[in-house]
C-alpha cells in the first residue's frame, strides 16, 4: 500500500517517494487516504464523512469506493 | 456543530499530458439563465433533459442579418430553411420577422402551408419532388427550383395538366474554390450543363425561367466563396438574358453561413475563424454590384439556416451517474446523448454548469444514456467533481438537432421557448409510448393476450 508512504502537505499536494510522482488532491481525498492507511473500512469512512460533511452516508460510500478505484489505477493501492 | 460543505474526493496525478488538470478550472463556465429565466427552475418544473430556445436571441440574430444585407442591397429577402429547425414556434418567429419559407420536400411544404404560409411565399428546393407535390406547388404559385432534367420533364407535364406557363428557377453548381464542391445538386455552370438546361426549358416552351439558385455548402468559413458564387451567378444571368431572352427576377445564393460553433479538428475558437455576417454580406453584395449590368437589381434571396438559429438553442442535461474509467478518466453519464445531438459528429460544444462547483477539476468524458460506445458528448473536458442531478448546459444546438434527432432507445424530451417577455412556453411536448406505437400494427395472430 503505497498510500502509507505518501507525503501530503496542506496545500493539496502529495508526493510518492517510491516513484517520485506527485498528485494534487482535495481535503476529502486526504482524509480518505489517511483513513485507508489506518486500515479503516470503506463503510466506516463513509459514516465519518457523513457526520463531518453535508453528505449522505450512501453518497459518501459510493464516493469512497470510486476513489479507491482511482487510487488503484494510479498504483497507490493494490 | 454545523457540517462542512462536501467536496467529492479528487486526486489527480500531475503529468505533462494532463498538465492542465489538477488546478482549479481557470474560470468555470457557468450559465444560470437562458433568456433571463433561471435554468434550474425550468428543469424543476419541466424535467430533464430539455431543449430551450431563446426567442429574443432568434429575433436579434435575424434582424442583424437582415440589416447587414438590406443596408447594402435593399432588394433582399430571407427564406427560412425548414430543415434546419422546423418546430412551428421557431418557424413562426422567423415568419413574423419577415422571412418566407424554404423547403426541400413535400413534407416540409405541407408544414409551411399548415403554418399559414402562402404557396407564393415558399421556395421549393430539393433533389426529389414527387409529381403530385409539383402539381400543388405550381397551382399555389410556389418558387420551384429545378434540380434535374427529369424534373423539367415533370414540370412540363404539370404545365400541360394545369394549362399554365409555370415560372421556375434552376439550381446551379459551380467551383467556388472550396472543398468539397457540392456538385451533386442542380446543373453545372462550367461544363455548360446549366446553359443546356436553360435552352432545354426555352425549347419546351411551357416553363418560364425567372430565377437562379445555388447552395454551395454549409458552415462555410470562407466568405470569399460567396463572392465567387454570386459573381458566377450574375454573369450566368447576364448570359441567359442576352442569349436566351428570359428575364431573371431573382438570384438565390442559398445558405451555409457558419454559426459560432466549434468545428472538431479546428484548433482556433469560432470567434477567430467564423466570418461575421457583414463579411458574408459584403462578399455577396459587392459581387452583385460588380457584375450586374444596367439598372436591373434582381431580388436577392438567402436561405440562411444554422447561422440564424444555432446559438439560440440550448440542451440542458443532468448528471445521472459517474464512474472512474480504467484509463483513470471520469465518465459522467447524463440523460441526453447523441440521439438528441446529431451535430455532435461535427461540433465540440460549449458546456457550462448552472452552479459554481468548488474543488479541483479532473479530466472527464461525458456520455449519453444510450447503450452504445459512440454515445459521447464530450471526449475530454476538465470538470470539477459533479454530483447526481448537476446540470450541464450544452450549446449551440439550435440548428439541425431538433430535426435530425432520433427516437432511439429513449423518448425525445420537451422543447421550451423562453419568450421575449420572459415567459416559458412548451413548444413541443415530450414523447410517450403512444407517439411511437401510433403507427405500428400488430397482426391479430401475433397478439399475446
Ligand atoms: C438548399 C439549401 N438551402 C439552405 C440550406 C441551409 O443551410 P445552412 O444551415 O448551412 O445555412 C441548406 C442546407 O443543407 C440547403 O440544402
Amino acid at each position: 500500500m503505497r498510500i502509507e508512504n505518501l507525503a501530503i502537505n496542506k496545500n493539496g499536494f502529495a508526493f510518492d517517494p517510491t516513484t517520485g510522482e506527485t498528485f494534487t488532491l482535495n481535503d476529502t481525498a486526504r482524509e480518505i487516504i489517511e483513513d485507508l492507511a489506518k486500515g479503516i473500512d470503506e463503510k466506516e469512512i463513509a459514516k465519518k464523512l457523513s457526520k463531518e460533511y453535508e453528505v449522505t452516508e450512501e453518497e459518501a460510500f459510493n464516493d469512497v469506493l470510486d476513489f479507491k478505484e482511482k487510487l488503484k489505477l494510479y498504483g497507490l493501492l493494490s | 456543530m454545523a457540517k462542512k460543505t462536501y467536496e467529492k474526493p479528487t486526486i489527480i496525478k500531475v503529468e505533462s499530458s494532463h498538465s492542465k488538470a489538477g488546478v482549479p478550472m481557470p474560470k468555470q463556465k457557468i450559465r444560470k439563465t437562458i433568456g433571463g429565466v433561471n435554468i434550474d427552475e425550468m428543469v424543476d418544473k419541466f424535467g430533464s433533459p430539455l431543449f430551450i430556445f431563446d426567442e429574443k436571441a432568434i429575433r436579434e440574430k435575424y434582424r442583424r442579418a437582415y440589416e447587414a444585407f438590406s443596408s447594402r442591397y435593399p432588394n433582399v429577402q430571407f427564406g427560412w430553411s425548414y430543415k434546419t429547425n422546423y418546430l412551428k414556434a421557431v418557424c413562426a418567429v422567423f415568419h413574423q420577422e419577415g422571412a418566407i419559407a424554404e423547403v426541400v420536400s413535400e413534407f416540409e411544404y405541407e408544414k409551411a402551408r399548415e403554418l399559414g404560409i402562402d404557396g407564393k411565399d415558399i421556395i421549393y428546393n430539393g433533389p426529389f419532388k414527387p409529381y403530385e407535390s409539383l402539381v400543388t406547388a405550381a397551382k399555389e404559385g410556389a418558387k420551384i427550383h429545378i434540380d434535374t432534367f427529369d424534373e423539367i420533364n415533370d414540370l412540363e407535364k404539370v404545365a400541360d395538366e394545369l394549362g399554365l406557363e409555370i415560372p421556375v428557377a434552376i439550381r446551379l453548381n459551380m467551383d467556388t474554390g472550396i472543398y468539397p464542391q457540392w456538385s451533386r445538386f442542380g446543373f453545372n455552370i462550367e461544363s455548360g450543363q446549366a446553359m443546356d438546361a436553360v435552352k432545354r426549358i426555352r425549347a419546351g416552351g411551357k416553363l418560364r425561367l425567372t430565377g437562379l439558385h445555388a447552395h454551395i455548402g454549409t458552415f462555410m468559413l470562407d466568405a470569399n466563396a460567396y463572392k465567387i458564387e454570386t459573381a458566377k451567378m450574375v454573369r450566368f444571368m447576364n448570359e441567359v438574358e442576352e442569349k436566351v431572352g428570359f428575364t431573371i427576377e431573382y438570384i438565390d445564393v442559398g445558405g451555409g453561413f457558419a454559426s459560432k460553433n466549434h468545428l472538431k479538428g479546428i484548433y482556433q475558437p469560432p470567434e477567430v475563424v467564423v466570418p461575421t455576417i457583414d463579411d458574408y454580406a459584403e462578399a455577396i453584395t459587392s459581387a452583385l454590384y460588380e457584375n450586374l449590368k444596367g439598372n436591373s437589381y434582381p431580388k436577392l434571396y438567402l436561405e440562411t439556416g444554422r447561422h440564424l438559429i444555432d446559438e439560440a438553442g440550448y440542451l440542458v442535461t443532468s448528471v445521472v451517474a459517474s464512474k472512474t474509467l480504467p484509463d483513470s478518466r471520469r465518465s459522467y453519464i447524463v440523460d441526453a446523448g447523441v440521439n438528441l445531438l446529431y451535430t455532435y459528429f461535427w461540433y465540440k460544444f460549449n458546456i457550462e454548469l448552472t452552479r459554481e462547483v468548488s474543488g479541483i477539476s479532473e479530466p472527464a468524458m461525458i456520455n449519453g444514456p444510450l447503450c452504445m460506445n459512440i454515445d459521447v458528448i464530450d471526449e475530454s473536458i476538465l470538470l470539477p467533481r459533479l454530483k447526481r442531478g448537476d446540470k450541464l448546459v450544452i450549446s449551440p444546438v439550435g440548428a439541425y438537432n431538433v430535426t435530425q434527432w432520433m427516437q432511439f432507445i429513449r423518448y425525445r424530451p420537451r422543447v421550451l421557448m423562453v419568450t421575449e417577455d420572459g415567459n416559458v412556453e412548451i413548444i413541443r411536448e415530450k414523447e410517450d409510448l403512444s407517439d411511437i406505437e401510433k403507427r405500428e400494427i400488430l397482426p391479430e395472430k401475433l397478439k399475446l393476450k
